[in-house]
């Protein structure tokens, strides 16, 4: 195995220095960084249509923009949020970055392809967002896109919104093949499955739904796109199409794409955690046990989000056990993360304490989806603002705190700069009382009556949604700390070293940043990532009691 | 100082249970109950609320007093303890969970059939001259109905007791961008509000015309989606005189938001006079859309 060596680089075509993140880069770390910021510059367009939406909601008329922009733009932001931002960033961002590390590889197992996939989104996002100056008008049948409203709102900027979906579509299942191969075939030798990181499983999990679930969305729309521009009738009722077929297939894709969304912010949070309470993960093989129960029961759940559409009863409760018992591995994965902060010597640093938040967040929005779940409960709530916030509580609560502690977590790794901890804990603290600030109140104004997706409200909800707005307000104002402190930071931050958490993991065990095929000799071998801790009781937690397990905690 | 740890897990136990006992039976979220379906929502609501209560704050507090008690103190770089793992703990954590969902999973269910939510399985299949054949179909497929050569449409099932055929009032609802229009076959009124009697049973036959509605009733608890080419059944019983807010609940374009009407629920003295004053032959306009 030979390294690249500074001479060969010389006469390379592809460019050096910053140059690198604009160029068709095979280098798996520079594919990452793209992901990251393009992400990034998505997730603040996205924020902006938010900012819309709660803007129009802060009083009861619909009197901010008109109505059939308000829909354009409640349909960008729900497609923004979830094709451009987070599934490119959890996925695309800190899975191709760390994964050639975890499996001790030099690269992904299909740089070029790898390549292909990141370059789709640009012109995907570019493309989406331009429909709403150049279409005319932009999509505005909402993320979902259910016919008939979708056949029957102008259709440029229909067409225009499912080849966007269908190229970032491509570039997931792209993704999704690259990270499949490259944890089953790229492992260095010797390294066995049951020792990789938790972050390879969650990304063979994810993959494997984004493979098997992405192309049945692909075959959705392209039916949808032939019944828009050719008028056939696979969804139009009025030709003897089905409208719930639709729904049907669309979910399929869907909802493993929450998954597809939080599974790799758990297998994030299981390489943070450890790091910083100084203790191995607790229950590393039934946490591998419930990502793979998580990906089997993610591909049976779909037709909860279409209890009040027509389904058969029998349909109704299966979909209702089936969704339960989704509870049962996540749970697990949530007390094996508690277990794993008991006991240790946590430090409260940014990366820690988004990572907590995201335990309470998640943990809320989970005690709402077992509620939505039954479908008696969903009759009442469904399409309301109470679904918004749990959604909210899930994808934001969720993933987004997990990109944020990733974010201070690694970028040391990904610059050689340790952020400022100071404005990292600014950050926390407002995008915290910021996001339950907006999304608390929405559970009650869903349970008394408020739909989702509307322009004007009855006057008795405005008190709560200004509370939200207000929150809303705050999360904008949240990111203002953040992009100060990451841009400082690049330009003048304190050095971190190489390893500044002392972590275990082989990604730590190079240069921050590392070279060009990741370790200048050969790659380590780590059979023990989480081998944190000190072996200094022999004996088992289950024989001690709570405190004696204190006390020999303090010793 | 000794008190057991077992002691003081049983006790901070009961506490976290007494204490979602409490906030699920005294904070009031929802709103008035209106229908006979709403007590029954409310009773599996409070259920809900309670264990959700306790599981969250238990993990919170458990979350916490871990970021308190383990934070790294100040000159410490140690490690912790190297613990990678306890199967009993595991076998614990996974099991209350999967009995929690399971008596929620069997308690819904329960609820779901006192709604009425089963019965449309095998009822719901009613005679209409204008079945389509794919509906027949279907019906074949899902219900193991022979095609009926009469016609036999299948009624895709919402929600609701649909036992005392007799005793019910049928109405048929037409719902279209963007507003809720109400026909009631027996005495050939259409209105543009709901206007039903209290106490009666109360089958609503929904369609759409142009794209998909939803018929949500929060007062009522109940919603179901209005779809072209499918209709809809759903059937209730008001128990509160008063005027409740009709909402759609499915984005259907861009007055969504202002396509609302409202349910009127009278005592049946009240609701006698209301047909009277809308005999047809009174009422011959065409109906109002109650917003535009």
């Amino acid at each position: 195995m030979t390294v690249a060596n500074p001479a060969e680089l010389e006469q390379s075509l592809q460019p050096q220095g910053w140059l690198k993140y604009l160029s068709f880069s095979l280098d798996h770390k520079v594919i990452g960084i793209q992901y990251l910021v393009c992400g990034f510059l998505f997730y603040f367009i996205g924020g902006a249509l938010a900012g819309v939406i709660r803007t129009e909601l802060a009083s009861p008329l619909s009197d901010f923009v008109s109505r059939d922009t308000y829909n354009e733009v409640l349909t960008l932001h729900g497609t923004i949020m979830i094709f451009l931002w987070i599934v490119p960033v959890v996925n695309g961002a800190f899975g191709n970055y760390l994964i050639p590390f975890y499996v001790g590889a030099r690269d992904m197992a299909f740089p070029r392809l790898n390549a292909v996939a990141f370059w789709l989104i640009p012109p995907a996002g570019i493309l989406l967002i331009s429909s709403y100056f150049i279409a005319g008008a932009a999509s505005q049948s909402g993320w979902t896109a259910y016919p008939p409203l979708s056949l029957t709102t102008p259709a440029a900027g229909q067409i225009v919104w499912i080849l966007s979906v269908l190229l970032l579509g491509g570039s997931s299942i792209f993704g999704g093949i690259n990270f499949i191969a490259t944890v089953l075939k790229l492992r260095r030798p010797g390294l066995k499955m049951m020792q990789l990181p938790m972050f390879c499983w969650a990304m063979l999990g994810t993959s494997i739904l984004v493979v098997l679930s992405t192309p049945v969305l692909a075959g959705t729309l392209i039916l949808l796109s032939f019944d828009i521009i050719a008028h056939t009738g696979f969804f139009n009722p009025a030709l003897g199409g089905n409208v719930v077929v639709y729904q049907h297939l669309f979910w399929f894709y869907s909802h493993p794409a929450v998954y597809i969304m939080v599974l790799p912010a758990f297998g994030l949070v299981s390489e943070i955690l450890p790091v910083h309470a100084r203790k191995p993960l607790f229950g590393y093989t039934t946490m591998v046990y419930s990502i793979m129960a998580i990906v089997v029961l993610g591909l049976i759940v779909w037709a909860h989000h279409m209890f009040t559409s027509g389904t058969p009863p029998w349909m109704r409760l299966f979909f209702t056990i089936a969704t339960s018992f989704i509870a049962v591995p996540t749970g697990i994965k949530f007390f094996n993360w508690l277990a794993t902060l008991w006991g240790g010597k946590i430090a409260l640093n940014s990366a820690v304490l988004f990572s907590c938040a995201f335990i309470f967040n998640f943990v809320f929005g989970g005690i709402t989806g077992v509620a939505l779940a039954q479908v008696p409960f969903d009759i009442h709530v469904h399409d309301t603002y109470f679904v918004v916030a749990h959604f909210h509580y899930i994808v934001y609560g969720g993933s987004v705190f997990v990109i944020f502690a990733s974010l201070y977590h690694w970028y040391p790794k990904f610059t050689g700069r340790l952020l400022n901890e100071d404005l990292g804990r600014l950050h926390f603290l407002l995008t915290f009382i910021g996001f339950n600030l907006c999304f608390a109140p929405q559970h009650w104004l869903g349970l008394n009556g408020m739909p989702r997706r509307v322009a004007e409200y009855d006057p008795a909800f405005t008190t709560w949604n200004q509370v939200s707005s207000v929150g809303a307000l705050l999360m904008a104002i949240s990111t203002l700390p953040l992009v100060i402190n990451v841009v400082l930071t690049a330009v003048s931050g304190p050095l971190a070293g190489d390893n500044p958490w002392r972590a275990l993991t082989p990604e730590w065990l190079t240069t921050s940043p590392p070279p060009v095929e990741n370790w200048a000799g050969e790659a380590p071998l780590v059979t023990e990532p989480y081998g944190y801790g000190e072996h200094t009781s022999a004996k088992d937690l289950g024989g001690l009691s709570g405190r004696d397990l204190w006390s020999t905690g303090k010793s | 100082m000794a008190i057991p740890s077992a002691l003081v897990t049983l006790l901070i136990g009961m506490a976290l249970t007494l204490a979602g006992l409490w906030v699920g039976h005294n904070v009031r979220l929802l709103p008035v109950e209106a229908s006979a379906n709403a007590p029954v929502y409310d009773a599996l609501f409070e259920v809900l609320f309670s264990i959700g209560t306790i599981l969250f704050l238990g993990i919170v507090g458990l979350l916490l007093y871990s970021l308190v008690r383990f934070r790294r103190r100040p000159g410490d770089s140690g490690d912790g303890q190297a613990i990678e793992g306890n199967l009993p703990l595991e076998i614990v954590w996974t099991a209350i969970p999967a009995v929690v969902v399971l008596f929620v999973g069997i308690y819904s269910y329960d609820i779901y059939e006192r709604m009425g939510g089963m019965a449309s399985f095998h009822d719901h299949s009613v005679h209409d001259q204008s079945a389509m054949a794919a509906m027949v179909q279907e019906a074949s497929l899902i219900q193991q109905v022979s095609a009926d050569p009469d016609g036999q449409e299948r009624i895709w099932g919402g929600i609701g007791q649909s036992n005392a055929a007799a005793a019910v009032l049928p109405i048929e609802v037409t719902a279209m961008q963007f507003a809720f229009i109400f026909h009631y076959p027996d005495s050939g009124i259409t209105a543009g509000e709901l206007h039903v009697p209290l106490g009666q049973s109360v089958q609503l036959r929904m369609e759409a015309k142009d794209v998909i509605h939803a018929f949500w009733v929060p007062q009522f608890r109940l919603k179901q989606d209005v779809i072209p080419g499918q209709p809809t059944l759903l059937t209730f019983t008001p128990t509160r005189p008063g005027t409740y807010p009709i909402v759609c609940a499915e984005l259907c374009g861009p007055y969504h938001g202002g396509m609302r009407s409202n349910v009127v629920v009278h005592e049946p003295d009240g609701f006698d006079a209301w047909l009277q004053s809308n005999r047809p032959a009174q009422v011959a306009q065409a109906p109002a859309a109650p917003f535009s």
